[in-house]
């Protein structure tokens, strides 16, 4: 079966930003491909060049079976775009907004209107249709977004970025959406920068990072890359951590590390949660109080990290095509990484720059 | 989310009906108009203070500046000063309507509608013709309120109702011609704010350095030639003879003898520039 979306080199550059460094991709139909990058990585980039918002400056795409650069406006009724922001008329109401965008789909008044109310209806904006989108909360204005990509019920959806920005009740209600879409047959290229929202919307993930795409995989494929499970322990007596050490030396398949000044002892084991079990027994044996333990397993952040030396960062690339390569600084970037729900108590926003890999996964390990 | 109502939201949609060249064009451009009229409905205030300024030109220009102001042959005095004045005003008020054009597309650009917009398979050029034909709009009904306005300020008409229906006409012209340069600054600029200055802040040279508010023959010879010649005069003289509100004879250069052409020449050559340079703009912006 032929990719619902294929592109081939794509390579585009701003001035001397290379934005994009010969990106190629393919998307089998019905499936989702989730495209991970940090800021200015070429992700919007891609997008726009084959939603035919921008022309690539060499290489090849073809969504829906028909070539992007040949045929942009057949590709365009064949292709629903939901972008970074909300792109929907402040001062128009939810229902005229769906409505004009189904009449700019060619579709006639009658049916635009329907699959207005439709729409309306699906996404629980049934009471707020008639009121201005201005009116609307970030969560709703995002769905109204979203509900007019849908308009036409396009196979091809192009999501840069959906859940920036939305609060977490909100994103499981957008994830919710993409997955019933999904369920229904439709092709997804999806950007995100958060790696827990490719890992459950994405069925293959693409690593992005400086305008190519560095490793291709599923969650689990990318995460056994870098392999690795670890214990770790916060132990409560400063003067008590090379006992500790000691104790645990039986488990470890690797080096340990310690880090002093939070008393955290980090341990690569192999085992799971019975290692975990022992090692509390262990500790306890010797009366060494245990403030903080848990089993971390990799995740998309540790992958990212080993695969591009940073880690993934917050915030929004620039619509305007003036992306820039690589601005923070490692550490910097962590800290917005990590607000976003690993479920990790620990909340680890300091940079201990010398062990930046270390620091990154305890930041996001689950706990056990 | 309700799922359980989600059945067939996916795939298969309607076939869209396919529509070509200059009807597609217009059914996305009035598509497009229909989003811009909706839409100042819903900010009155845009319409109201669009309206105010002029309103304000013609009371302040008539009661303070008019009795100071000559008008060869008539002399000064404000009554006199008022026919004079008017059709600088509706000149003016009409080319103003660039700075709505320009603020309006740099925010539909940097909302991210314009791509919205641009990832649908609608004509490339409709959203800057629905833009200006709404405009357009707002520009006719702004001249009807400044026309009773001025009415009851003394104004008169002395040609008949076609005359002023042509006059009225040759500005919507103007106007309509003036709004396409509006969307050129904002697809440039990139921010309402920028775009409401930079839509603004040429047209006071270009509507004072002219026949607009006082006789071109009152200013420094090396001036007068740009007044003649500018855009702007050969319409505001138009509109004075087709209004029957020229005072004295016409000024002897030759636009100002051949107005009605030269407005329309003007307008027409501006229209044609400005919408080619908006819609190739169009097709390559934010890329």
């Amino acid at each position: 079966m032929a990719p619902a979306i294929q592109a081939e080199n794509l390579v585009k550059t701003f001035g001397d930003v290379r934005a994009l460094d010969g990106v190629s991709l393919d998307v089998p139909e019905g499936t989702v491909l989730g495209l991970l990058g940090p800021n200015g990585a070429g992700k919007t980039t891609t997008v726009r060049i084959l939603t035919t918002l921008l022309r690539p400056d060499s290489g090849h795409a073809v969504v829906a079976g028909v070539d992007v650069l040949k045929h942009p406006n057949r590709v365009r009724s064949l292709i629903g775009l939901s972008g970074q922001y909300a792109a929907v008329d402040e001062y128009l109401t939810g229902r005229e907004n769906l409505q004009m965008v189904g009449e700019l789909y060619q579709m006639s008044v009658r049916d635009a209107k329907a699959r207005a109310r439709e729409l309306l209806e699906w996404f629980n904006l049934g009471e707020a249709a008639d009121r201005i989108a201005k009116t609307y909360s970030g969560g709703m204005r995002r769905r109204l977004d979203l509900a007019a990509a849908l308009v036409v019920r396009p196979p091809v959806m192009f999501l840069d970025e959906p859940t920036t920005g939305l609060d977490p009740r909100n994103r499981l209600g957008l994830w919710e959406v993409i997955e019933t879409l999904v369920e229904q047959g439709t092709t997804l290229l999806l950007t995100t920068q958060y790696l827990e929202e490719a890992d459950r919307l994405a069925h293959d993930i693409a690593v992005v990072d400086h305008g190519k795409v560095i490793a291709r995989g599923t969650a689990d494929q990318l995460k056994a890359q870098i392999g690795g499970e670890r214990v770790e322990v916060v132990v409560h007596d400063r003067d008590l951590i090379a006992t500790a050490v000691e104790a645990l030396k039986v488990y470890a398949v690797g080096e340990t590390s310690v880090e002093r000044n939070t008393r955290r002892i980090t341990v690569p084991v192999t085992g799971g949660a019975k290692v975990l079990a022992d090692v509390i027994r262990e500790l306890d044996g010797r009366d060494i109080e245990i403030d903080d333990i848990g089993l971390r397993r990799p995740t998309l952040d540790d992958v990212f990290l080993s695969l591009t030396g940073h880690a993934t960062a917050a915030g929004t690339e620039n619509g305007d095509g003036t992306e820039n390569g690589d601005g923070a600084p490692p550490a910097d970037r962590r800290g917005h990484g990590h607000g976003h729900g690993h479920g990790d108590g620990h909340g680890h926003g300091e940079g201990h720059g010398a062990d930046r890999d270390k620091a990154a996964a305890a930041g996001t390990g689950t706990e056990a | 989310m309700t799922t359980s109502t989600a059945t067939d939201h996916a795939i298969g949609g309607a076939v869209p009906r396919q529509r070509h060249g200059i009807a597609a064009m217009l059914h996305d451009s009035w598509v497009v108009a229909k989003r811009n009229l909706r839409r100042m409905t819903r900010i009155p205030e845009i319409v109201v203070f669009g309206l105010m300024q002029p309103v304000m030109f013609v009371l302040l220009f008539s009661y303070v500046m008019g009795g100071a102001i000559q008008i060869p042959m008539a002399g000064a005095s404000s009554s006199i000063y008022t026919q004079f004045l008017m059709a600088g005003i509706f000149a003016q008020t009409v080319t103003f309507a660039v700075a709505g054009a320009s603020a309006g597309i740099a925010e539909d650009m940097t909302k991210g509608l314009v791509d919205r917009f641009r990832s649908l398979p609608m004509t490339r050029s409709a959203v800057l013709v629905g833009r200006t034909l709404a405009d357009l709009v707002q520009t006719a009904f702004t001249l009807l309120v400044l026309a009773l306005v001025a009415l009851a300020v003394g104004w008169r008409i002395h040609n008949g109702i076609p005359r002023m229906l042509a006059a009225f006409a040759l500005l919507l012209l103007l106007g309509y011609a003036f709004s396409w340069i509006g969307a050129l600054i904002g697809l440039s600029v990139r921010s309402p704010e920028a775009a409401t200055s930079a839509g603004l802040i040429w047209l006071f040279p270009l509507t004072f350095i002219s026949n607009a508010f006082v006789p071109i023959s009152s200013m420094p010879h090396w001036l007068q030639p740009i007044a003649y010649w500018n855009p702007f005069s050969a319409t505001v003289q138009a509109c004075r003879n087709l209004f029957g509100n020229q005072i004295g004879p016409v000024d002897s250069s030759w636009p100002m003898q051949h107005a009605i052409v030269v407005s329309i020449g003007w307008s027409l050559v501006i229209l044609a520039v400005f919408s080619w340079l908006s819609v190739r703009k169009y097709r390559s912006a934010a890329g």
